[in-house]
C-alpha cells in the first residue's frame, strides 16, 4: 500500500468507529483528539480494525505513534507498504 | 413493611403513580401506535432469519435508534442498552417533565432484563471464528456490552443520570419486577423518579431460538401473523421478540406538585417462587402470587375488571396459567382476560411492561383489548371472561392486574388503578 492508501485505510477505519464524525475536513498535522471525540477504547478500536483488516500488529509501547493521521500513516508505511492495497 | 399495608390507605408520600411511558414493540414504537395495533388486530411477527439457526419468525422492532442515541453509542453499546435509551427519552417526554432541570443524582434507573450478554459473546466467538480462534481478535467492548447492569447503565450514561443504575434478572417476569423495583425504591426515598420496566435484545442470540427448538417450545406457522395463539388447542410455542417498555414512575405528592398526567397507581404486586421444576409453571404458585398482590392491594378478585394473562402459547404455560387464574377469577363476573403476546410474540424481559402499557388506555376508552388467533379454544384455556379475538366494550375499568412469570419459577402480579 502506498501512504495514500494507508491514509484511506485510516479513514475507512475511522469512519465505522466515529460515525457522527465528519472527516472531509480532518487536519492531517493535528491530532485525532483535538478535531475528534475519541477516547482510548476508541484508540484501541484502530488497533483492533488494523489487526482485523491488515494483519498489523501494533504494539502497546507503539500506541503513541497513533496521534495523528500524519503520525500514523509514518508509523504504518513500514508495517503496511508491503499490504497489497 | 409497607407493602404489607393496605396499600390505598398510604399517604401520598408513599402513593407511587405512572406518569410516563416510552416503549418499542413489534407493533409500535408508542402506546399509542401499540394501542391501536391491540385494537386493531395487527401482529408484529414476520419471517426471521439468524445465524447458525436459520429460518424462523420473531417479532422485530423498527424505531429510530439515533433519535436520541449518537451513531457511535449506538456502535459501542448493545441492542438493550439502544431500546433502553429509545423508551427512557420517550417516557421522559412523555411525562412532561423539566429533565434538563432536574437533579440528575436523585433519578433511577431499574431496567428488567430476561438475559444479557449472550448476543455479544455469541458474536465475538462467531468473529473469532473467522481468524481461527485467536483471541487477540476478541473485542475490548465485550466486558462492558455485557456486564449484567448494561442496558441500565446505558440508560444512565445517555441521559447524564448519576443515581443507582442496575438491571433485574428476573426470566421473563422482568417487566414487572423492575417496576416493581422502582416502586420501592420511590418509597424508600432512594429516589425520586424512577425509569422502570424491562427490556429484550432476545431476537438477537441465535441461543434463544435454538434453546426453543430444543425444548419443543418455539412456534412454527405458516402464517407468522397466526404463530403465537396462547389459548388456541393448536398453540405449538413461542415467538421470540424484541422490544422495551419503560415507566417514569413517581410519588404521588411529587405528580401532584407538578400537575403531571397521570395513567394509574400502583396499588399492589407480589412477586414469588415455584420451587418446583426449572421450566414447567406451577399453577397454585401463580394462583398464591396473584392472591398476594389482591391482598396487598386490599382488594377481591371480583374488583379486578381485566387480568393481562403471561400466556406464552406453550401447550403447557397456558393451561396452567389458566388453571391458576381460574382458581382466582373463576367466580367473578366482572373481570375480562387478555394477552398481548398473540399480537406481538413473546417479548422476553419486556414483555410485562409492554404488555401492561397495552392495557392503561382502557382505564379511559374502557376498550379490553382481546387475545387474537383463538380459532380453536382450547377447553383447558376456557376461563371465564376470556376476550377472543375482537376487543371488548365494558362498562367501567378500575383496576388492571398484569401477570408475569418466568423460569426458574418465578411469578409476578401488578396491580394497577385508574387515577
Amino acid at each position: 500500500m502506498t501512504p495514500e492508501e494507508i491514509r484511506q485505510a485510516i479513514i475507512e477505519i475511522l469512519e465505522d468507529i466515529a460515525p457522527d464524525e465528519d472527516l472531509s475536513n480532518l487536519n492531517d498535522a493535528v491530532s485525532f483528539r483535538e478535531q475528534m471525540e475519541l477516547d482510548s477504547m476508541d484508540f484501541l478500536d484502530i488497533v483492533m480494525e488494523l489487526r482485523k483488516r491488515y494483519r498489523v500488529q501494533v504494539p502497546e509501547e507503539d500506541y503513541v505513534q497513533l496521534a495523528s493521521m500524519d503520525s500514523t500513516v509514518t508509523y504504518l508505511v513500514p508495517k503496511m507498504g508491503q499490504v497489497p492495497a | 413493611m409497607i407493602s404489607r399495608l393496605n396499600q390505598q390507605e398510604l399517604p401520598d408520600e408513599l402513593r407511587v403513580v405512572i406518569t410516563g411511558i416510552g416503549m418499542t414493540a413489534p407493533n409500535g414504537n408508542s402506546l399509542a401506535e401499540v394501542r391501536e395495533g391491540l385494537l386493531n388486530g395487527r401482529s408484529g411477527v414476520r419471517p426471521y432469519e439468524i445465524r447458525y439457526f436459520g429460518k424462523t419468525l420473531a417479532g422485530v422492532c423498527e424505531f429510530e435508534v439515533n433519535r436520541h442515541q449518537s451513531k457511535k453509542d449506538a456502535r459501542r453499546g448493545t441492542r438493550a442498552g439502544s431500546i433502553g435509551i429509545y423508551c427512557a427519552n420517550e417516557a421522559i417526554l412523555d411525562s412532561g417533565i423539566d429533565f434538563a432541570n432536574f437533579d440528575k443524582s436523585t433519578v433511577g434507573v431499574y431496567v428488567g432484563v430476561t438475559e444479557h450478554g449472550n448476543v455479544e459473546t455469541e458474536n465475538e466467538v462467531y468473529q473469532i471464528k473467522g481468524y481461527d480462534y485467536d483471541t487477540s481478535f476478541w473485542s475490548h467492548h465485550h466486558n462492558p456490552r455485557t456486564v449484567a447492569n448494561n442496558p441500565a447503565g446505558e440508560v444512565a450514561l445517555n441521559l447524564g443520570i448519576t443515581g443507582p443504575h442496575y438491571t433485574i434478572g428476573a426470566a421473563c417476569a422482568a417487566g414487572n419486577a423492575g417496576m416493581i423495583q422502582g416502586l420501592q425504591m420511590l418509597r424508600l426515598g432512594e429516589c425520586d423518579l424512577a425509569i422502570a420496566g424491562g427490556v429484550s435484545e432476545s431476537i438477537h442470540t441465535f441461543g434463544i431460538f435454538a434453546g426453543f427448538a430444543s425444548q419443543g417450545a418455539l412456534a412454527s406457522h405458516t402464517d407468522p401473523t397466526k404463530a403465537s395463539r396462547p389459548f388456541d388447542k393448536a398453540r405449538n410455542g413461542i415467538v421470540v421478540a424484541e422490544g422495551g417498555c419503560l415507566y417514569i414512575l413517581e410519588r404521588l405528592s411529587d405528580a401532584k406538585r407538578r400537575q403531571a398526567k397521570v395513567y394509574g397507581e400502583i396499588v399492589g404486586y407480589a412477586i414469588n417462587t415455584d420451587a418446583t421444576d426449572f421450566v414447567l409453571p406451577n399453577a397454585e404458585r401463580q394462583a398464591q402470587c396473584m392472591q398476594l398482590a389482591l391482598k396487598r392491594a386490599g382488594l377481591v378478585a371480583e374488583q379486578i375488571d381485566i387480568v393481562s394473562t403471561h400466556a406464552t402459547g406453550t401447550t403447557n404455560g397456558d393451561s396452567l396459567e389458566c388453571d391458576a387464574v381460574r382458581r382466582v377469577f373463576g367466580q367473578s363476573e366482572k373481570t375480562f382476560i387478555n394477552n398481548a403476546k398473540s399480537f406481538i410474540g413473546h417479548s422476553m424481559g419486556a414483555a410485562g411492561a409492554i404488555e401492561l402499557a397495552g392495557n392503561l388506555p382502557a382505564f379511559s376508552d374502557r376498550v379490553v383489548h382481546a387475545t387474537i388467533n383463538v380459532d380453536d379454544l382450547d377447553p383447558e384455556c376456557d376461563i371465564p371472561g376470556l376476550v377472543r379475538n375482537q376487543p371488548r366494550e365494558i362498562n367501567r375499568v378500575d383496576y388492571i392486574l398484569n401477570n408475569s412469570f418466568g423460569m426458574l419459577g418465578i411469578n409476578s402480579a401488578l396491580i394497577v388503578k385508574r387515577f
